[in-house]
């Protein structure tokens, strides 16, 4: 089985699997990018086999240099120097754990950068800042042109936090484009093959069962996230879990609303501390259940659920455009952009 | 109309007849169950450094499914579990429901608190120690630990030696009334100096969550 935290004996066996994996890997034909940090573009990429602490089995082939990496760790807070730059590393931090607090002017839902990159973006598996700032600039298919890492956290405004990009080189992108480049050092320039980045692709199922999925929702997840997905917040009003869907989550643009997305950040986080617990079915199921909800529209909507689809959700890991139960998600979404 | 006059002044009265209960058992006890004051305090302040816990101000359905466990048995203690066992449902949900309502002020206690432990405690509730799998504590707990729902009790302001001893018999699996187990799964992970560190953290608290003087912090 998959265990999110390797012990001291892997770690051990992964620093010396790390030099041969660096060669392999460097002699071995690139994959094509998939599996975008946060990423609703690369859906159509088969997904390979869950690589997380695999051992090399012979099996895989051009798979096979990844298999022995080690999840990069991220510099210590200890680390970040007593200086301007390190004051910026520090807002970039502060915002990271509490985006409502400390980029309130740029949210429209109730969620935090730390929901989905937890550890404040230090977590393997959960779309580590630090991997994700070394594979920048970058061509991206979902607006099909060559994105800088400004603009890329512009994107998790605009789409995830469901509000509005804050300009370039604004001090909350200048925040969090030095927390990222703190956290990613040690990381060579290019790397979209670091150990952890993104989310785990688990292999595709046949198909989606939502009725599954809501019986695992209901089990593991409701919990916290609250019965209808609606979240839940501490006595003093802030939001503690965050909503999963509905008018205050992440609208259909974002990254999460793509169900291999959820899927593997489910599998490797869910239920918080238990990561790991599901099976890639379970995660399947409930990542499309979740996804199978109405949410904020997607800021790119051109007036019918059916064009935007067409143009921006023409996946099968997509279901916004199709119909639901009654509804066409899409049709009666919330309005995007909620910022207050 | 006058029906419904009379259905909504049963109704009070039944609410009414209902609180009294309530803080007739917490004062005074009910049938075999003697008075909770004894131990948890004329107004559910606690007994901090004997451990005895505070319960002014805890959830009431948290409260109810607590003494619903000592009865059941996925909590064990000499003193709790034939108390539990004597009360009724309706005499437990009554002096959960009085006991929740309570606002007393911190009881004092003897221990020095130990600053260098407390700011790794805060560390902790706050960013959890995620190479060991752990999340912060505030992360299900709320901002300073002041709770969340039904089922994610406030730690703010609860006493260290029984959040101590809650952690260690999660551990040893004394404890098995937490939800998907998530707390057993946590407490594993925790080692002596941090349960000390947690523990002492949390006691540190107002019940509010937040020493008046310090900037609240967030949750994740």
């Amino acid at each position: 089985m998959m265990d999110g935290k390797p012990s001291a004996g892997e770690w051990l066996v992964g620093l010396i699997f790390i030099g041969l994996a660096v060669l392999i890997g460097y002699s071995l034909p690139r994959e094509s990018d998939m599996a975008r940090f946060a990423d609703n573009g690369g859906t159509t990429a088969a997904p390979a086999e869950t690589q997380q602490n695999a051992v090399p089995a012979g099996g895989g082939g051009k798979k096979s240099h990844s298999a022995a990496k080690t999840a990069f760790t991220p510099p210590d807070d200890s680390n970040i120097p007593d200086n301007d730059f390190g004051k910026m590393v520090k807002l970039g931090q502060a915002i990271f754990h509490d985006t409502q607090a400390n980029a309130k002017e740029f949210v429209g839902n109730d969620l935090q950068c730390s929901n989905c990159h937890i550890d404040r973006g230090r977590l393997a598996n959960s779309a580590p800042l630090g991997a994700a700032y070394v594979a920048y600039p970058a061509y991206r298919s979902k607006n099909d042109h060559v994105n800088t890492f400004q603009e890329r956290l512009q994107g998790c405004f605009r789409f995830s936090m469901n509000g509005k990009a804050p300009p370039f080189n604004d001090k909350v992108l200048v925040a969090l484009e030095s927390y990222a480049y703190f956290l990613a050092q040690g990381l060579p320039t290019g790397d979209t093959k670091v150990e952890g980045r993104g989310y785990p692709a688990l292999a595709k199922p046949a198909r989606f069962d939502l009725q599954k999925g809501e019986k695992v929702y209901q089990a593991k997840c409701a919990l916290c996230h609250g019965a209808n997905g609606e979240g839940q917040e501490a006595a003093d009003g802030s939001t503690v879990f965050p909503p999963l869907w509905g008018p205050r989550s992440f609208n259909w643009g974002a990254g999460m609303g793509s169900i291999n997305n959820a899927a593997g950040f489910i599998k490797a986080n869910m239920p918080l501390t238990q990561g790991n617990s599901l099976s890639d079915e379970d995660a399947w199921n409930v990542a499309a259940f979740l996804d199978s909800h109405e949410r904020p529209q997607d800021p790119r909507f051109n007036g019918s659920a059916a064009e935007t689809r067409k143009k921006y959700h023409d996946s099968k890991m997509s279901l916004y455009g199709t119909k639901v139960g009654d509804t066409v998600l899409g049709e009666n979404s919330p309005p995007s952009g909620t910022v207050p | 109309m006058i029906v419904a006059l009379a259905i909504s002044l049963t109704l009070a009265q039944a609410v009414a007849v209902q609180a009294a209960d309530g803080k007739d058992i917490f004062l005074h006890g009910g049938g075999e169950a003697p008075t909770c004051t004894a131990c948890h305090g004329a107004s559910g302040e606690g007994q901090p450094d004997a451990g005895f816990p505070r319960l002014a101000g805890l959830n009431a359905t948290y409260m109810e499914e607590q003494i619903k466990s000592f009865k059941e048995g996925t909590r064990k203690d000499d003193t709790m579990t034939p108390i539990a066992k004597a009360l009724p449902e309706a005499d437990r949900k009554a002096v959960a429901a009085y006991v929740s309502d309570l606002t007393s002020s911190l009881a004092p206690s003897e221990e020095k608190p130990d600053k260098d432990s407390i700011a790794k405690g805060a560390e902790l509730a706050a960013h959890g120690d995620w190479p060991q799998g752990l999340a912060g504590c505030n992360q299900c707990h709320g901002p300073g630990g002041i709770g969340v729902g039904t089922v994610f009790p406030k730690l703010a302001g609860q006493s260290a030696a029984y959040i101590e001893k809650q952690l260690n018999d999660w551990k040893a699996g004394s404890r098995t009334n937490d939800p998907l187990a998530l707390m057993a799964g946590v407490a594993k992970k925790l080692d002596d100096d941090q349960i000390k560190a947690v523990a002492a953290y949390y006691a540190s608290r107002n019940p509010d969550g937040a020493m008046a003087s310090e900037t609240k912090e967030p949750a994740q």
